[in-house]
Formats: C-alpha cells, sequence, structure tokens
C-alpha cells in the first residue's frame, strides 16, 4: 500500500478498468425490535414460557443487489432511515446480512467517527498507534506514516501531550489523519467531512481526490445533494431499504428530488 | 490488486465462526497489544505512583487483612504469605472477567462502526489481568522474603498455574459478556455473586476450618482448585498431585471450549445488540 507522503510524488494511473471491488447479492438485513424493553431474566424467561416474545421485524435492507466498481466514486442518497447506514455497515462487515451475501475484494477503510476510541489519558502519539490497530494497522504500517500523520494534522507540538487536552478541533484532525494515512482500497465517507476550519476542509479534500486518482474506490452518503452530484461518477438512491435507482448522479439526484418535493 | 477470483471477505463464509475467528485475532494482535497497553498505562497516567499501585493494591489489602485475621487464624503459619498466595489468584479472575464483561460493552460502539474481531475486548482484558498477575509476583516475593518463607523450587510450577487460570478466566469471561449483552442485569448481579464466590472460596481462611460435610461442595468450586494449583507450591512447597492437577484442568479446558464456542457462535450479533 502507498502512503500519503506517495500521493503526491506519483502521477493518477490511468482510470480504472470495470472490476468489481464490492458485490451485494440479494442482501437483505433484518432489525428484530422487540416491542416491550425485556431486560431481565426473569421476564425473558416468565415471556419465553408463555411464548409472548414479540418482536416487530422490520426489513432496514430489501433485497438490493449492487456491484461497485474499482476505483469509482459512488453516492448513496434516500431520506433518513432509507437504509443508508445499514449499507454501509454491511459493507463495512459491522452486520452480516440477514439474507444474501455480500463479498469484498478489496480492504475496507472506514473513517470513524472522528475521533472514536481515543482514550483522553492518553498522548497523541500512542492513540495515533492505538487508533491505526483499531483501523486493522500492524506495528510497522504505523511507524512508516506516522510522521506524515503528525504533519497532515498539524499537532506537531502537541502530539505528547494527553489528547483530553486538545481541542475539538485538534481531535478530529488527528482522527482524520490516522484514518486517511494510509490510501485504502475503498474509502467509506458518512458525512464527516465537514470538521475543522476552511483550510482544513480544503486540505481533506484535495487528499480525497488525490486518493481518487490513485485508485481507491470511495462511497460517500450525503444529505448534500450538489455535492454528491459535483463528486460522483454514479449515484445510488435507497428508499425505504429498496434500490430504487442506480446510475448517472444528475438523472437519479433529479429522480429523488421529483420523488422528495 | 487483489485477485477477483479471492474475495477478502465474503459474508457467506462463515461455516466455522469458532476457527476463522482464531484467524482474524492473529491479524489483529497489534491492536491486542495496543488495547493492552492502554489498559495498563491509561490507568495510573494520573497517579504520581504509576503502575507501582498494581504491587501495593494487593499488598494494603493483605496487610488489612493480616491485621483482622492474623488473630483468629493463628495456626495459620506466615498468614500474610497465605492470604496472599490466593489473593493474587483472585484478583486476577475477579478483574479479567469484569475487564472482559465491561470491555465489550464499551467495544460496542466502536462494534458498531468497524469491523473488529469479536473476542479482542475479552482477550485484551484477560491480557491485561495477567501482567497485573505477572507483576504482583514481586510483591509475593518480597513479603516471603520479610515473613521469612522458605521460597521452594516448587514454584517452577507456577507457570502450569497461570495457564490453566488463564484458560478458565477467559472462558468465564468470553461466557459472562456474551450474557451481559443480552441482559444488563448480568453485571450487577456477578459483582454480587463475585462477592459471595470469593468468601465461599479458601482464601482469606485456611481450608481446615470448613466442616467436613461441605468439603463435597468446596470441591465443586473451580476457584477452589485454581487457588490450590498457586497455593500448594507457593506457599506449600509441594507440587500438586495428578488428583490436584485434573480437577482444575478439566474446568479450565471445558469453560474455556464452551466459552469460546458460544461466544463466537453468537459474536454476529453484538452489533445488533449492543
Amino acid at each position: 500500500m502507498l502512503t500519503a507522503s506517495d500521493v503526491y510524488a506519483n502521477p493518477p494511473p490511468a482510470a480504472a478498468a470495470r472490476e468489481p471491488i464490492v458485490l451485494l447479492e440479494n442482501v437483505s438485513v433484518q432489525y428484530r425490535v422487540p416491542k416491550e424493553r425485556i431486560g431481565t431474566f426473569k421476564e425473558y424467561a416468565i415471556r419465553a414460557l408463555q411464548r409472548r416474545l414479540q418482536f416487530m421485524k422490520f426489513l432496514a435492507l430489501k433485497d438490493v443487489n449492487l456491484t461497485i466498481y474499482r476505483g469509482e466514486v459512488i453516492g448513496i442518497i434516500g431520506n433518513n432511515g432509507a437504509g443508508k447506514s445499514t449499507m454501509l455497515k454491511v459493507i463495512s462487515r459491522v452486520l452480516r446480512p440477514t439474507i444474501g451475501r455480500v463479498v469484498l475484494y478489496g480492504k475496507i477503510a472506514p473513517l470513524l467517527e472522528l475521533g472514536a476510541g481515543f482514550h483522553p489519558e492518553l498522548s497523541g502519539r500512542e492513540n495515533v498507534y492505538l487508533n491505526g490497530a483499531l483501523l486493522g494497522y500492524n506495528q510497522a504500517e504505523m511507524d512508516e506514516v506516522f510522521e506524515s500523520i503528525v504533519d497532515f494534522a498539524e499537532l506537531r507540538d502537541f502530539i505528547d501531550a494527553p489528547v483530553r487536552t486538545y481541542s475539538s478541533g485538534m481531535y478530529a484532525r488527528l482522527g482524520f489523519a490516522v484514518a486517511t494515512a494510509r490510501i485504502p482500497e475503498i474509502l467509506i465517507v458518512d458525512e464527516i467531512l465537514s470538521v475543522g476550519d476552511e483550510s482544513f476542509q480544503k486540505k481533506s479534500n484535495d487528499l480525497m481526490q488525490s486518493f481518487q486518482k490513485q485508485g481507491t474506490t470511495v462511497l460517500i452518503v450525503s444529505h448534500n445533494l450538489t455535492k454528491i452530484q459535483e463528486m460522483c461518477q454514479r449515484v445510488a438512491w435507497l428508499s425505504r431499504g429498496e434500490l430504487k435507482m442506480v446510475g448517472d448522479p444528475t438523472q437519479v439526484v433529479q429522480a429523488y428530488r421529483e420523488d422528495n418535493p | 490488486m487483489t485477485n477477483p477470483a479471492k474475495p477478502i471477505y465474503d459474508s457467506a463464509a462463515h461455516a466455522l465462526p469458532a476457527l476463522s475467528e482464531l484467524r482474524e485475532l492473529r491479524q489483529y494482535r497489534f491492536l491486542l497489544f495496543q488495547l493492552i497497553r492502554r489498559d495498563l498505562v491509561a490507568r495510573y497516567k494520573r497517579s504520581i505512583l504509576g503502575v507501582a499501585w498494581t504491587m501495593l493494591n494487593p499488598l494494603g489489602t493483605m496487610l488489612i487483612m493480616t491485621l483482622v485475621f492474623s488473630n483468629l487464624f493463628k495456626s495459620v503459619e506466615s498468614y500474610p504469605v497465605y492470604i496472599l498466595s490466593g489473593l493474587i489468584v483472585w484478583n486476577f479472575f475477579s478483574q479479567g472477567t469484569n475487564a472482559a464483561m465491561v470491555g465489550l460493552i464499551w467495544g460496542g460502539s466502536l462494534m458498531q462502526r468497524i469491523y473488529l474481531p469479536r473476542t479482542i475486548f475479552g482477550v485484551s482484558a484477560i491480557g491485561t489481568a495477567l501482567v497485573n498477575l505477572l507483576i504482583s509476583l514481586i510483591p509475593l516475593t518480597l513479603v516471603m522474603l520479610i515473613t521469612g518463607t522458605h521460597i521452594s523450587l516448587t514454584v517452577l510450577f507456577l507457570p502450569v498455574s497461570i495457564l490453566l487460570l488463564t484458560a478458565f478466566t477467559l472462558g468465564f469471561g468470553l461466557l459472562l459478556s456474551a450474557l451481559a449483552i443480552y441482559f444488563p442485569d448480568v453485571a450487577e448481579m456477578y459483582q454480587i455473586l463475585l462477592t459471595a464466590w470469593m468468601y465461599l472460596t479458601p482464601i482469606i481462611y485456611p481450608e481446615e476450618i470448613i466442616p467436613e460435610r461441605f468439603l463435597g461442595l468446596y470441591r465443586l468450586n473451580p476457584m477452589y482448585w485454581m487457588v490450590k494449583l498457586f497455593r500448594l507450591p507457593i506457599y506449600y512447597g509441594r507440587i500438586p498431585t495428578m488428583t490436584e492437577i485434573a480437577p482444575a484442568l478439566a474446568w479450565a479446558i471445558g469453560f474455556l471450549i464452551v466459552g469460546w464456542l458460544f461466544f463466537t457462535s453468537k459474536s454476529d450479533e453484538y452489533a445488533y445488540r449492543v
């Protein structure tokens, strides 16, 4: 894998071929929501005996078929509760689909809600390693990118201070720098790029674009339709768990707008 | 680039979760190390004495117990060593299982966002407790030297004792943390259970005061055997016999297998539940 510092040195490769990297086959995800909260053994045992354990089953995703190709930028839109987050969870291995199959041909780099997993008492340096480990990297991989993380986050002077002393901006910058330190094969962006001040936002946007040029597949979930139209090559529209439409951003966004006036 | 014929993840391929979990855990061994490091370092970060508390904690408890009970149990020679050799076993077990439970609940918020091998919280909790156990052997040695207790070569048996105790605690901790995900009350109930369990295990009192008719019941307690595996080589200066090792071995292997199988068979559900 390449490191962030290589991004600027290497010219972008040619556009990627149509090689599938994420496959969703007839994917359904069912949540079971208990009608009443049952939290104790006694209640549970009584209900189970009386066969009164009632659950509301609902499908957060219904029979979704989607192929994502290597190197493309694909946006996912839909109203709240349409299943966007569930779809990301199924792709990032957090949930196993109830029915159907998800196949990945590349490593996923989820953008953790920035700074999730940080320990306030540990120093920035220690948290960089801890966070990198949570994202599935090993010691050598983290050693390699450590310096570029510190530079990117602009925290050279504070890296050995406990992160509880950081401002929320510093916190988010460090989290973002760790998450994007290595060029991922598949990057998941869930509406969190609006952190930091303007110059940091520009920096992170530039970084995303250079990832794209390096062949990273990007999945963006956003309510910002203009941004989606700008950045994506394809857009998928989810409505009540069903995949309503996939294709050209302008067409899909237009259809979505007509459906949701 | 990855060969399309070989996916790195296939949600349909999970016939043996207990085995694939081992492979995942191996891949995430750097995280395992980082989590153990975090728990050890962060706990004492703001205290002046730092990691020394790992040693001072059992020493303090021992001191209090000695002041309170040494008169009562006059028959017990070098009571401080007797109690400390049991206390480190108990502390390992209660800390390890509690941390496994808390760790999985804490990890829940992470598990909803990124993929992690689910057993990593339990295994790292036991790993942390193991480091603490090894550190607490230092004050134990000191107390033995101060009280003039003979340190026998039989302590070379301790690695076996530690191995069996770790296996038992890991299995129990996994079972417990899986239950705590389904029933939050388990966490509270367990604290009460632990207190009762500690007094039902000969840690602060000598075995001789147990009435004969209850001895059979005592022998059903896995911790009775675990404590024995430590106290015999440390305090009594003899290697446990096969009839003393066998029950501990059975409990350890039994709980490890049951705990691991149960935990991994449910591990797809935790992200839905937490």
